[in-house]
């Protein structure tokens, strides 16, 4: 029975209160609310790390035989981020990976895969991040509407919390809103055409055709997970598919706005952590065409209560102070250079390392036990040689050895830089710069647990690497 | 082991004007430093058998052998951080007390001004990712935070205390006139001032300056044909430990292993039992103010965790029981890293010799002076302690 076995999702730190936009550029928020906002050391990648950690909280990595990535803003537009994911995931290889993108419905193109692939017996279970960072223009509705967030699912064939009974695809080419090959970001073609013959159109006909098939009303239904553009567009087709308020799900558009490629499997997410066994469930997305699905909540669903998921990432967050800092967040301003970061990029070095660099493993001897971040070959307290397994830090725990607040080291990316020493509760030590926290609250002993970002571009490529942060606990 | 103690002597230093020499290159600072010295030991360059250059950012031995013109002899670049000044001392010293030259130049220098930027670069680029964007203030401001944490003190208080240590400093430097910075500060203006990496503020850190430092070795039993008052080499000790101890399990961020083993093993052969007492004045690695007091606890001139007594009671000022950074150390008299270790040689050799150039500079009873350097983050060490 193929189904969903676990769900995970991630939503940035900082939002930005759709106010604050209309103040700098004068007009009103035609939306209330706020919208997240990816830090400037995140993408795409490293949000769906973060969802598909969560995930695979309690599971082994291992067992899983692949990985899908789906995002319209992929930080590559040659090269794998799959690989990437899975490497930090500590996945084997031999696995099925595969990125999907281009396309709003590239998440749920890579859901319905990565059901067709278990379906096949090709894989016995695959992880599925979706995730999206898209850019609305400065001083544009878009800029209002879009926001930052990654949801992820274990697709397998065994024990789902839900089981996935059907998809309906429907294509159909228009050139409504696009991105050419150049273009940072989104365009738009009239909004009144768009959501008419574009959204609401396609959306309709592939809910109205997977419920007409399964024999399925309006009212079978518990909850209709269906992307929305915007809230209007959303509760107008919504009304004419003829759900009642308590089973429309909300599109998290006025807490985290709209997160493309991700936003409809982030729903979804959202509508399990609320889910009883039994409840059937209506997924629905828009791009290009729509995909739609039918599931139906297990029993099993009570063993996954324990995801941070959208409601606890939801509730764990800081406001950006002014549109200055989200324009610095977001990589749309130019700073000062300042002082340089001495460093090379080496595409065989990062390679030679990705156990540790990726994977986050550190080195424990088998003589005196002692660990070590990075992979040590010789012990440093006992001097054995190459006698040691490896054990991964990226989901351990630890606490603020020392810190300090640096304002050199910053310059030219927001200062100041909190670099901190954290000891691991494994008694490893890991020098490394917190991100996602307010300076003025760091203390010895805090306790952090770390988190993948991007570092800096040496060599012309993206050099991911850990760095740590106060533990976003949120609603838990 | 043999001990290096009174086996070769100091006949001649030099040392350039320390600062930001806007107009004066690499080549211009060495020949200042190396030219004073030939004076200094009344030598001419021929008589040079052999040389040592430290420095981090030259080239080979021909940093030395092109301005100075050192042609045909032996010139070797060496190189360990902070301790490098010290380190193209110690193998001149060990090539001449081993016999195989008679005459041995060391020189240390760095030109630091020519990046455009203030302060040192980021990163030392080493691993792509392993180093964060370690800074030198950033990595020490982790000394100061975990050292209050551990012994208590607020960050006022550690803010104060560590203050105090600058504002003697400044008071030295003000009376040098070869020093980087020559004016008094006040406690209030090191505690007010911008921080550059919490808790260390603008004058809690050493300036990026200039300069060059050389002295001319030569075999203890040689070094009075040369001149009246020799100083001569009591002991020299050199430790060294990982690159990254940010990542070492057992490293607890107070004070630095490596510190008290250079110290042992230049102790031991300097045959000193007791440092607070023996030792008539010291020149140590105050590239920041925290650092300044754990040297004092690592290289035994204080308890361990009671530094602040000391520095309360005045015990490091010129007037004090044991007068440290009379030169004004790399706070005040700046730190070129490479001319460092032997810049503070330079003062302990004048200090030995009673030729501070002022009167109200010189020390009384100068009998044995140290220099101690600290290549960091805690890395390498080097303790240097040479007498009459």
């Amino acid at each position: 029975m193929v189904g969903i076995k676990s769900y995970g999702a991630y939503i940035p730190y900082y939002r930005l209160e759709r106010a604050e936009i209309a103040r700098v550029w004068g007009g009103f928020a035609m939306n209330p609310g706020e919208k997240a906002v990816a830090n400037g050391d995140e993408d795409s990648l490293t949000m769906a790390v973060e969802a598909a950690f969560d995930c695979m909280k309690g599971m082994d990595a291992k067992e899983s035989d692949g990985l899908f990535f789906a995002s319209t803003t992929s930080p590559y537009r040659e090269k794998q981020c799959a690989t990437i994911i899975a490497a930090v995931l500590d996945m084997r290889n031999d696995i099925r990976t595969a990125d999907f993108g281009d396309c709003l419905r590239a998440g749920t193109a890579a859901l319905s895969s990565a059901v067709d692939a278990v379906k096949a017996g090709t894989a016995k279970s695959i992880v599925v991040a979706a995730t999206d960072c898209r850019l609305g223009y400065p001083y544009s509705q878009m800029e209002h509407a879009l926001g930052d967030g990654a949801a992820a699912l274990l697709i397998a064939d065994s024990d789902p919390i839900a089981t996935i009974d059907d998809c309906y695809s429907v294509s159909d080419e228009i050139t409504d809103v696009w991105r050419r090959d150049e273009d940072h970001f989104v365009r738009m073609w009239e909004d009144r055409w768009v959501i008419t013959h574009g959204y609401s159109k396609n959306v309709e006909q592939a809910a109205t055709a997977i419920m007409k098939k399964n024999g399925l009303g309006a009212k079978d239904l518990a909850k209709a997970v269906v992307y929305g553009p915007d809230p209007r567009s959303h509760e107008a087709l919504m009304r004419r598919l003829g759900f009642a308020p308590a089973q429309i799900q909300d599109t998290l558009f006025a807490k985290v706005g709209n997160t493309g490629a991700a936003s409809a499997l982030m729903m979804l997410v959202a509508a399990l952590e609320e889910a009883r066994a039994g409840d059937r469930i209506l997924l629905a997305s828009y791009g290009d065409g729509a995909d739609a699905f039918l599931l139906t909540v297990t029993k099993a669903i009570d063993k996954i209560r324990d995801r941070r998921g959208v409601k606890s990432y939801l509730a764990s967050k800081a406001a950006l102070p002014s549109y200055g800092k989200y324009l610095v967040a977001r990589n749309l301003v130019e700073l000062s250079p300042g002082q340089g970061i001495v460093g090379r990029g080496s595409a065989t070095v990062m390679w030679r390392t990705r156990d540790w660099v990726l994977g986050c493993h550190a080195s424990k001897c088998r003589k005196c036990g002692l660990v070590t971040y990075p992979v040590q070959r010789v012990c440093y307290r006992c001097l054995s040689k190459d006698d040691y397994d490896e054990i991964s830090l990226s989901q351990k725990k630890g606490k603020v050895f020392t810190f300090s607040l640096d304002n050199l080291a910053s310059v030219g990316i927001n200062p100041p830089i909190v670099q901190t020493v954290v000891h691991f509760e494994e008694g490893a030590r890991f020098y490394c710069m917190m991100t996602d926290c307010d300076p003025r609250q760091v203390k010895v002993d805090m306790p952090v647990e770390m988190t993948l970002r991007r570092f800096h571009e040496f060599g012309d490529f993206h050099n991911y690497f850990w760095k740590c942060r106060p533990i976003r606990e949120g609603g838990e | 082991m043999e001990s290096i103690k009174d086996k070769v002597a100091i006949v001649g230093m030099g040392c350039s004007k320390f600062g930001e020499l806007w107009d004066k290159g690499q080549d211009d600072i060495i020949i200042e430093a190396a030219y004073e010295a030939y004076e200094d030991a009344g030598i001419e360059p021929r008589d040079i058998q052999a040389a040592w250059v430290g420095t981090l950012n030259g080239m080979a031995g021909v940093t030395l052998s092109e301005p100075l013109k050192l042609n045909r002899i032996p010139v070797t670049r060496v190189e360990n951080f902070c301790a490098t000044g010290h380190e193209a001392l110690r193998n001149a010293c060990f090539a001449v007390a081993c016999g195989m030259y008679d005459i041995a130049l060391a020189l240390g220098v760095e030109k630091l001004k020519d990046t455009g930027v203030g302060g040192l670069p980021v990163g030392r680029g080493l691993h792509p990712v392993l180093e964060s964007r370690r800074t030198a203030p950033g990595t020490f401001a982790f000394i100061a935070t975990r050292y209050f944490y551990t012994y208590g003190l607020s960050p006022e208080e550690g803010k104060r205390t560590i203050g105090k240590i600058s504002v003697k400093s400044h008071h030295n430097g003000s009376l040098n006139p070869k020093a980087h910075f020559r004016r008094d500060v006040t406690l209030e203006q090191v505690i007010s001032a911008p921080i550059i990496a919490w808790p260390l503020g603008l004058f809690d850190c050493c300036p990026t300056t200039d300069g060059a430092a050389c002295a001319i070795i030569v075999r203890a039993k040689e070094a009075r044909r040369f001149r009246e008052d020799p100083v001569y080499i009591k002991g020299i000790g050199l430790s060294t430990n990982q690159m990254l101890p940010h990542f070492e399990p057992d490293f607890d961020w107070t004070g630095f292993e490596m510190n008290r083993e250079a110290a042992r093993q230049a102790y031991e052969q300097a045959g000193v039992k007791n440092p607070r007492r023996e030792i008539s004045m010291a020149e140590v690695h105050d590239c920041f103010s925290i650092t300044e007091l754990i040297n004092y606890e690592d290289l035994g001139f204080s308890p361990k965790g009671r530094a602040k007594e000391d520095i309360d009671a005045g015990t490091f000022t010129l007037e004090g029981e044991l007068p440290i950074q009379p030169d004004g150390g790399l706070k005040s008299f700046g730190h070129p890293i490479g001319a460092s270790g032997l810049r503070m040689v330079y003062e302990c050799y004048k200090q030995l010799q009673g030729k501070a150039q002022l009167p109200e500079r010189q020390l009384k009873n100068v009998k044995l002076a140290l220099s101690h350097t600290l290549g960091g983050p805690p890395q390498v060490a080097c303790v240097t302690i040479v007498g009459t």
